[in-house]
C-alpha cells in the first residue's frame, strides 16, 4: 500500500497515476464483460454477430473511458459536479420539452452518432452533485431541516423530471441511490425512523381510503406498465422455465434451448441472465452474482479508504447505484418483482449502460487513485 | 485511518458504521437473489426442465402409405399415386404472394377462386407454412415450374401421395373411395392419423371395411421448434408403418366385362365360385369415379350422384333389395322335394290361373301351360304349378329352405351396407303388423313376390348351394397382408344330391331346351353350357281391367314402373363351378338382357379358367413389388 500522502493541490503524474489504478479491479470488470460476451455469443446462436462483436468495441471504448477518468483529479470532478448536474438538469427538461412539443415520447437526445439518455447522465450527475454537497457539510449537519431540504431537493427535481419521461425503474433508482446517500452522510435517525413510519402508513392508507378503483387502476398500470400488454405474463414464465430448467450445472454453452428456440423475449438485453441460468446452471448463476458482488466489496472498501469525504460519497453513490441494477434486474428475471426496463450491468447487450457504468467505475476507481487527496471543505477556486 | 481532521473523522465514523449497515443490507439481497436461483433451478428444476422440454419438442405424426387392393390375378386395383403439388412459402417470396401468384399463373392454371383461398391462407397462417396452390399438376406442368423455380421465390414443388383408381367407376363400388375425414369420423376412431390435415380415409367398399388394415400404422417426427412452431431439427423418428396390401378374389377383366354390358342400365351382376364362394365380378352400374372424392367433390356433383335415379351410389349387389320373382321357384323346389311333399313327377295342370278364398291367382301365361312336371314347371317358369306346391308345403316349411339357401340373412360378405332381405314368416308379419298369416301370402311368396326381398349377392349364393350342394358363403377378401382369408372348404348342404339333381335338371331345360324362358339365349359352346332360371319382378299392381285387356308390354311403361329382370345361373352343366346372378332394374324386356349378360360372363369365367388359375397370393406374392406393380396393370 502507498502510504505516501499528497497534500495542498499538487497533481502527481499520470505515470504514476496510472500505477495507482487498481488493476485487479479492472481484471474483474473485464471478466465480467467477458461472461457478458459469451452469452451474448450464445445468445446469437454461436455468433459474434449482431451483439458480441458489438458489446466487445463498446467495453474496450468503456475501459479507455475508466482509465481516463480514473486519472482526472477527484478535485476536478468536484469542480464539475454542480455544472455538470446543471447540463443534466437541463438535459432532462429539453426531452421533457420536446416530447410536449410533438417529437414523441423520447428520452434521448440525438447527438450525430451517439443518443445520449439524460436519465442515463444523470445517475452519475447526481450523485457527483450530492457528493459535493455533502462533502461540504459537518457532522450531523445534514440533519438541519433547511440542510436536508437542500440535499433533498437535488434528489427530487431529477426524480421528477425522470418520472414525467415517464421512467419509473430509472426514477426510483435515482431516488432510492439518492437517499442511500443522505443516509451514509449521517442523516439523524430522527428523521428517517419517522420518515420509514409516515410512508409504511400513508400507502396502504391512501390506497384503501383515498384513492377510487379507476385511480388505484392507473396507479397498478404505471407501476407495472407491462401488465396490460398480452404476453408480460409469458416472458416471465419464459424467464423462470429458462433459469429452472438450466438445473444445478446448465445445459452446457450454446445448448440453451429456451434461448436459442427465442422463447426468451429480450434475451439479448433485459433477460440476459437467464440465458446464463439456463446454460450454465445455479452454479453459473452464482458464479456471476460473485463477481457482482466482489464489485460491490471493492466499492465499498474504495470509499472507506478515501480521505475526503466527496470521494467516500461518490464512491459509495457509484456503487449503490451499480448494486441497484442489479438488484432490480435480477429480481425482475426470476419473478420476484414485475417487470421493469432495467438492464443488467456489464452483461446486457446496450451502448449507453455500457458506458455509463464504465464511467461509474472511472469515478470510483479516480476516488481510489486519489484515496490520499484531501479535499477542502469548502473547495472554492480549488482549481 | 484515512480521515482528514477531527469533524471529518466523526463523519468518518458515522460514515463506515452505515456503509456496513448498507453492505448488510446489500448481503441480504444478494442472499434473497441466491436463495430464490436455489429455489428455482435446484428445488423446481425439474419441473422447469420439463417445462422447457414442452416447449420445444413437438412430435409430428407421418402418415403411412395405404395398402395397394389388388385383384386375384395380380392387377392393382387401388395404390398411390404421386401427386405433384406446387407449394407457396409465403416468406420466401419476393414482392408478396400476390405478384408470386402473377408469376405462376403465367406457367399453372390458378382459379380466382384458388387465388382467393391462397391469399386467405397466406394473411391468416404464419407466413413459413407451405400453402397448397395446386394439386395434381401435369408432369408438364410440373417440369415447367420446376425450371422457372429461379424466377419464382417462394414457390416449392412437391411430390405428395394420393389415392388412385386407374379402373375408375367400374370398381366404385367394391372399392369405395378414400375422402377426407368428418367429425362423426373423428368421434369413433380414436387414431391420432385422423387429425392430419389433409388426411383421407376409406369411406365406402373395402377401403372402409379394411380400412385399418389398409391405413398402416402412423410413425413419429420428433422435432425441436422455436417460439414460432418452426421446426428446426428431427430428433428423432419412428417411420411408419405402412398398411397391408389387400388381395380380392375379384377378376378385373371379368368385372370390367360385366361393368362394359351394363353400363347404360341400373343393374346389378354377381359371379362366385360355386366351390369356395369367391367372387369373381361384382358389378353395380351405374357407378361413380372415385378418383373424383381424391380432390374433393363439388356438391354439385354430390347432388347429382345422389338424385339418379339409377341410384350411382348404392352398391345394388350387396344393398339393393328385390323381389326375387321366378328365380325363387328353384327355391320352391328343393324346399318341396327335400321335405318329402311332392315327388320329381309331380304333375300340375295350369288352367292360367287358380283360385283360394274367392280371389284369383295368376299365372304369366294366360290360358296356362297345361300339365307339366317338376322340370316343366321350372322350364316354363309356371306360376299355378309353384302355387299348387305352396299350398301343400306351407310357408314354414318355405321359410326354413330359403334361409338354409342363404336368403333373409346377411351373406357376411366383407363389404359395408349388405342388406338381409326378408323371408316372411307368419311370426314376423304378427310382430310387424300385428296380423295373422293369409294363405295367398303364401302364394305371393312362392312366386318370389309378396315380402320377400332379397340382394343379387343372395341370389348367387342360392345358386351356388343348390349348383354345388355346398353351403358356400360368399366372399371377396383373398388375403390381407400376408395372411390368407379365403380357402377354407365348404361343409355340405345337407340335401340330399337327388333332390338337388331334379332341380337342376329343371334348370338346365330353362336353357337348354326349346320352350325354356331363357333358351334363346344359352350357351353353344359344348362343354360350357350353363343352366338357369329366369324371373320377373313386378313392382307395380296389376289391376283386373288390364288384366282382362291383356297386361302391358313392359316397354310401353314408364321406366321407373317396368319389371326388374331377374336371372341367375350356373355353369358348366356337367360340373358346375361358376354361379350369377343378374338384376336390371326395370328391364324386363324380350330381348333378356339380364340372360345375356349371365351367358356372356358364365361363357368368359369358363373360357379363361378363372377358378383354375394359379392366383397372385401367395404363390406369386413375393414379385409383386411397388415397383413393378406399374407393369401389371
Amino acid at each position: 500500500m502507498n502510504t505516501r500522502t499528497y497534500t495542498g493541490h499538487r497533481l502527481y503524474s499520470l505515470r504514476d497515476k496510472l500505477a495507482e489504478i487498481n488493476w485487479g479491479f479492472g481484471l474483474l470488470v473485464t471478466m465480467i464483460a467477458s461472461v457478458g460476451f459469451a452469452v451474448l455469443y450464445s445468445a446469437a446462436g454461436g455468433h459474434f454477430e449482431p451483439w458480441a462483436d458489438h458489446q466487445m468495441v463498446r467495453f474496450v471504448i468503456g475501459l479507455f473511458i475508466l482509465i481516463a477518468v480514473a486519472c482526472i483529479d477527484i478535485r476536478v470532478w468536484m469542480a464539475v459536479a454542480y455544472p455538470s448536474y446543471a447540463v443534466a438538469l437541463l438535459l432532462l427538461v429539453a426531452v421533457e420539452v420536446a416530447g410536449r412539443v410533438g417529437l414523441g415520447a423520447q428520452r434521448w437526445i440525438e447527438l450525430g452518432p451517439l443518443a445520449l439518455q439524460p436519465s442515463e447522465l444523470m445517475k452519475i450527475t447526481m450523485v457527483l452533485a450530492l457528493a459535493r454537497y455533502l462533502h461540504g457539510l459537518g457532522p450531523d449537519e445534514i440533519s438541519r431541516p433547511l440542510k436536508l431540504l437542500i440535499a433533498l431537493g437535488w434528489i427530487v427535481v431529477p426524480v421528477a423530471l425522470v418520472l414525467m419521461e415517464p421512467n419509473l425503474g430509472t426514477a426510483s433508482l435515482l431516488a432510492v441511490c439518492g437517499l442511500c446517500l443522505l443516509f451514509l452522510a449521517g442523516l439523524s435517525w430522527y428523521w428517517i425512523v419517522p420518515a420509514l413510519v409516515a410512508v409504511a402508513v400513508a400507502i396502504p392508507t391512501t390506497w384503501e381510503f383515498l384513492l377510487h378503483d379507476y385511480q388505484k387502476q392507473r396507479v397498478l398500470t404505471f407501476l407495472n406498465p407491462a401488465s396490460d400488454l398480452l404476453g408480460a405474463g409469458w416472458n416471465i414464465t419464459q424467464a423462470k422455465i429458462a433459469l429452472g430448467s438450466g438445473g444445478a450445472f446448465g445445459k452446457g454453452f450454446l445448448m440453451g434451448t429456451q434461448s436459442r428456440l427465442n422463447f426468451l423475449p429480450e434475451k439479448e438485453t433485459d433477460f440476459i441472465f437467464t440465458v446464463l441460468g439456463e446454460e450454465f446452471g445455479f452454479m453459473g448463476s452464482l458464479a456471476l452474482l460473485a463477481l457482482f458482488a466482489t464489485v460491490l466489496y471493492y466499492g465499498i472498501r474504495i470509499a472507506l479508504s478515501s480521505r475526503s469525504h466527496f470521494g467516500r460519497i461518490l464512491a459509495t453513490g457509484i456503487t449503490i447505484n451499480f448494486f441497484l441494477y442489479i438488484m432490480i434486474n435480477g429480481a425482475m428475471v426470476m419473478g420476484l418483482i414485475p417487470v421493469v426496463g432495467i438492464p443488467m450491468p456489464l452483461v446486457s447487450y446496450g451502448g449507453t449502460a455500457m458506458i455509463t457504468v464504465m464511467f461509474g467505475f472511472g469515478l470510483l476507481m479516480s476516488v481510489h487513485v486519489h484515496r490520499q487527496v484531501e479535499v477542502p471543505r469548502h473547495a472554492s477556486g480549488m482549481i | 485511518m484515512p480521515a482528514f481532521d477531527k469533524k471529518d473523522k466523526s463523519r468518518y465514523a458515522t460514515f463506515s458504521r452505515r456503509a456496513l449497515l448498507v453492505s448488510g443490507g446489500m448481503t441480504a439481497v444478494f442472499g434473497i437473489l441466491a436463495g430464490r436461483l436455489y429455489q428455482l433451478q435446484i428445488v423446481e428444476g425439474d419441473l422447469y426442465k420439463t417445462r422447457a422440454e414442452d416447449n420445444r419438442i413437438n412430435d409430428r405424426l407421418l402418415a403411412p402409405p395405404r395398402g395397394r387392393i389388388i385383384d386375384r390375378f395380380g392387377v392393382v386395383l387401388a395404390s398411390n399415386r404421386r401427386n405433384y403439388r406446387a407449394l407457396l412459402v409465403p416468406e420466401q417470396t419476393q414482392g408478396g404472394v400476390a405478384k408470386t401468384l402473377d408469376a405462376l399463373a403465367g406457367i399453372i392454371q390458378i382459379s380466382d377462386d384458388d387465388r382467393a383461398r391462397i391469399l386467405k391462407d397466406a394473411a391468416q397462417k404464419r407466413s413459413f407454412v407451405a400453402i397448397t396452390v395446386a394439386e395434381n399438376l401435369s408432369w408438364e406442368d410440373f417440369s415447367r415450374l420446376s425450371l422457372d423455380l429461379l424466377y419464382l421465390a417462394g414457390v416449392q414443388p412437391d411430390v405428395g401421395e394420393t389415392r388412385d383408381y386407374p379402373f375408375g367407376s367400374e370398381f366404385s363400388h367394391v372399392l369405395g373411395y378414400v375422402a377426407s375425414v368428418n367429425l362423426e369420423d373423428l368421434r369413433s376412431d380414436a387414431d391420432p392419423l385422423l387429425g392430419l390435415p389433409g388426411f383421407k380415409i376409406g369411406k365406402r367398399g373395402i377401403e372402409k371395411i379394411l380400412e385399418k388394415e389398409i391405413r398402416g400404422r402412423a410413425g413419429v417426427s420428433r422435432v425441436e421448434v422455436n417460439v414460432h412452431g418452426r421446426v428446426i431439427r428431427e430428433l428423432a423418428r419412428n417411420p411408419s408403418t405402412p398398411g397391408e396390401d389387400v388381395y380380392l378374389t375379384i377378376d378385373r377383366e371379368l368385372q370390367q366385362f360385366a361393368c362394359e354390358h351394363l353400363k347404360d342400365q341400373s343393374a346389378a351382376c354377381a359371379v362366385m365360385d360355386v366351390e369356395t364362394g369367391d367372387v369373381l365380378a361384382l358389378a353395380s352400374t351405374p357407378g361413380f369415379d372415385p378418383n373424383a372424392f381424391n380432390t374433393g367433390l363439388s356438391s354439385v356433383a354430390w347432388n347429382a350422384l345422389l338424385e339418379d335415379d339409377y341410384t350411382p351410389l348404392l352398391n345394388k349387389t350387396v344393398s339393393g333389395t328385390y323381389f326375387p320373382g321366378s328365380t325363387f321357384k328353384p327355391v320352391m323346389a328343393i324346399a318341396a322335394l327335400d321335405t318329402g311333399t311332392i315327388e320329381p313327377d309331380f304333375a300340375v295342370t295350369c288352367t292360367g290361373q287358380i283360385t283360394l278364398g274367392g280371389r284369383d291367382f295368376h299365372c304369366w301365361k294366360k290360358g296356362g301351360h297345361g300339365r307339366l312336371d317338376l322340370a316343366g314347371a321350372l322350364q316354363h317358369s309356371c306360376d299355378v304349378y309353384f302355387y299348387t306346391v305352396a299350398l301343400r308345403l306351407g310357408i314354414d316349411k318355405i321359410e326354413t329352405y330359403a334361409k338354409r339357401l342363404g336368403l333373409g340373412a346377411l351373406t357376411g360378405i366383407e363389404l359395408p351396407g349388405e342388406k338381409p332381405g326378408l323371408v316372411p314368416s307368419p311370426a314376423w308379419k304378427q310382430a310387424t303388423f300385428g296380423r295373422p298369416w293369409q294363405q295367398g301370402e303364401t302364394l305371393n311368396t312362392a312366386i318370389g313376390q309378396g315380402d320377400l326381398k332379397v340382394t343379387p349377392l343372395q341370389l348367387c349364393t342360392v345358386t351356388a348351394r343348390l349348383a354345388s350342394g355346398k353351403l358356400v358363403s360368399p366372399h371377396i377378401v383373398h388375403a390381407i397382408g400376408g395372411s390368407l382369408k379365403s380357402g377354407t372348404v365348404a361343409p355340405s348342404l345337407g340335401i340330399s344330391e337327388d333332390v338337388l339333381a331334379a332341380v337342376r335338371s329343371g334348370m338346365e331345360a330353362v336353357t337348354n331346351q326349346p320352350g325354356g324362358t331363357a333358351y334363346s339365349w344359352r350357351i353353344t359352346e359344348p362343354g360350357f353350357e350353363m343352366a338357369g332360371k329366369t324371373g320377373t319382378a313386378q313392382v307395380r299392381d296389376i289391376s283386373k281391367q288390364e288384366r282382362a285387356g291383356g297386361v302391358r308390354s313392359n316397354e310401353s311403361l314408364a321406366w321407373k314402373l317396368r319389371d326388374h329382370g331377374l336371372f341367375i345361373a350356373y355353369a358348366p352343366v356337367s360340373k358346375p363351378r361358376y354361379a350369377c346372378a343378374v338384376v336390371i332394374e326395370h328391364g324386363a324386356e324380350a330381348a333378356h338382357p339380364q340372360v345375356q349378360l349371365a351367358r356372356d360372363v358364365l361363357l368368359q369365367a369358363q373360357q379363361r379358367d378363372l377358378a383354375n388359375r394359379p392366383l397372385a397370393f401367395p404363390v406369386r406374392a413375393a414379385s409383386l413389388s411397388p415397383q413393378n406393380s406399374a407393369e401389371t396393370q
